[in-house]
């Protein structure tokens, strides 16, 4: 089922969070205020970029990497149009221009790249589509997005948006069971990370660490986004259940009495 | 007559009315009033400003009450006030509105802030054809995989009545594991 709308109400990085945790494979296609863009993914893991008219090559990619010369650039283009991208590639290694890991270094700076100039656009539709996808003709990665996602959040700035995403800072936070590796976190963010656990309020770690509200919001909305921690109520905080709830506070007449509204509801 | 009561949340449109309007015995006293956003009176016309009222007599002795909240967010002061003293609550989100997503994160964020009280999330319009996959939901809105989160069409009663089951027999689970 569809899988689209507004860059206005719904962020690139939080669709990079739904394309990583659902390890989708596909195209999400984003029409901005000037150019499209096409990204491509592979079990939630970026493959391939390209934006506007840029052709998204292999060999334009190393040219404006400046590992091609303009005349190395054009001679490929106009002798060599027609030699698919892993081609390319492979001939670039073997006469000993280029290893592989600076081939896939560079493509993968590049789709980066893509995908960051994404973060600025606050308009625009957004579709995904699970046929599409990466190019074959294209060399493809297999980048992690985490670390993309988590820049893509320090962007946020405006703290309306981070209140409504992250209310009440009375609530603690635990790690997911997606493992907490290679991830590239700014010192602040590794010093809220130390103190998650479900027994800390997000309050709490935000006075530890001498962090003001909106600080303590905006690295947590980080790693909410890229899914390396959930929101919980605080462990071992009594909250008092409310007398009001039920009528009555005889344990065996409350569960009586929830049973007794199962069987109305059922009879509806 | 002892009176229990839950309560039915989530952003503006997103269905809270019609869901509590299908199985109230009564018609849903609600306090509505025209919309004056040009935004929000391309959704619909009419919205709750204060709440939704709907009742299911379940005998002699005991009646349920369902209370809608106001969808604007301007009027989030009643929240906290609907939510005193409620069994547990549902947070309705229209499954083919993304733009109200992120709303709906905040609402539940809200609730889950004020009570330890048991909740289900419903996907309403699960029927329309533009209606995001229930997969693709549970990520955008960021629930774990323990959270029941059930599809849903606000008009239908058995799927209304589903929803509410699964939050009672939650609300069971709860108390059986407390004791």
């Amino acid at each position: 089922m569809a899988l689209r709308g507004n860059l206005r109400d719904f962020t690139i990085t939080q669709l990079l969070n739904l394309i990583n945790l659902a390890r989708k494979t596909g195209t999400l296609v984003v029409d901005g205020p000037s150019e499209q863009a096409y990204i491509s993914f592979r079990e939630g893991k970026l493959a391939y970029a390209r934006i506007g008219q840029e052709d998204g090559a292999l060999a334009t990619v190393l040219h404006k990497a400046n590992r091609l010369t303009v005349n190395q650039y054009r001679a490929i283009v106009e002798r060599a149009g027609k030699i698919s991208d892993k081609e390319l590639g492979l001939l670039l290694i073997n006469s000993g221009y280029l290893t592989q890991e600076d081939i896939l270094a560079n493509l993968q700076g590049y789709f980066t790249g893509v995908v960051r100039r994404l973060f600025t656009w606050v308009e625009g539709f957004f579709r995904f589509e699970a046929d599409m996808l990466a190019p074959s003709d294209r060399i493809n990665v297999r980048l992690d997005l985490e670390n993309i996602i988590i820049e893509g959040s320090r962007q946020l700035r405006e703290w309306e948006q981070l209140q409504d995403e992250i209310p009440s800072l009375e609530m603690a936070l635990k790690f997911t069971d997606r493992p907490l590796k290679n991830v590239n976190l700014s010192v602040e963010e590794w010093r809220v990370v130390s103190y998650i656990n479900p027994k800390n309020t997000m309050k709490q770690i935000a006075l530890t660490n001498k962090m003001n509200d909106l600080e303590i919001r905006r690295i947590v909305y980080g790693l909410l986004q890229a899914g390396l921690v959930e929101m919980t109520r605080p462990e071992g905080v009594v909250i008092k259940q409310s007398p009001k709830m039920f009528p009555t506070q005889d344990k065996d007449e409350q569960k009586s009495l929830v049973n007794k509204l199962i069987g109305r509801i059922k009879t509806l | 007559m002892q009176t229990v009561k839950m309560v039915v949340t989530g952003p503006f449109s997103a269905g809270k009315t019609e869901f509590i309007q299908s199985v109230s015995e009564i018609d849903v006293v609600a306090t509505e009033r025209k919309i004056s956003s040009k935004a929000e009176q391309s959704v619909k016309e009419a919205t709750t400003v204060a709440m939704d009222f709907g009742r299911i007599t379940v005998d002699e002795d005991l009646v349920l009450y369902l209370f809608g909240t106001p969808g604007q967010k301007r009027f989030d002061f009643m929240w906290e006030i609907l939510s005193e003293g409620m069994l547990g609550f549902i947070v309705m989100v229209d499954s083919t509105r993304p733009e109200t997503f992120r709303e709906a994160r905040s609402i539940l964020e809200t609730f889950r802030a004020y009570a330890p009280t048991p909740y289900v999330v419903a996907a309403n319009k699960q029927d329309i054809e533009d209606a995001w996959d229930m997969e693709d939901m549970r990520h955008a809105l960021r629930l774990d995989s323990k959270t029941k989160f059930l599809p849903c069409v606000a008009t239908d009663k058995d799927t209304v009545k589903s929803v509410l089951l699964e939050l009672l027999y939650n609300i069971l689970a709860e108390m059986e594991a407390g004791g």
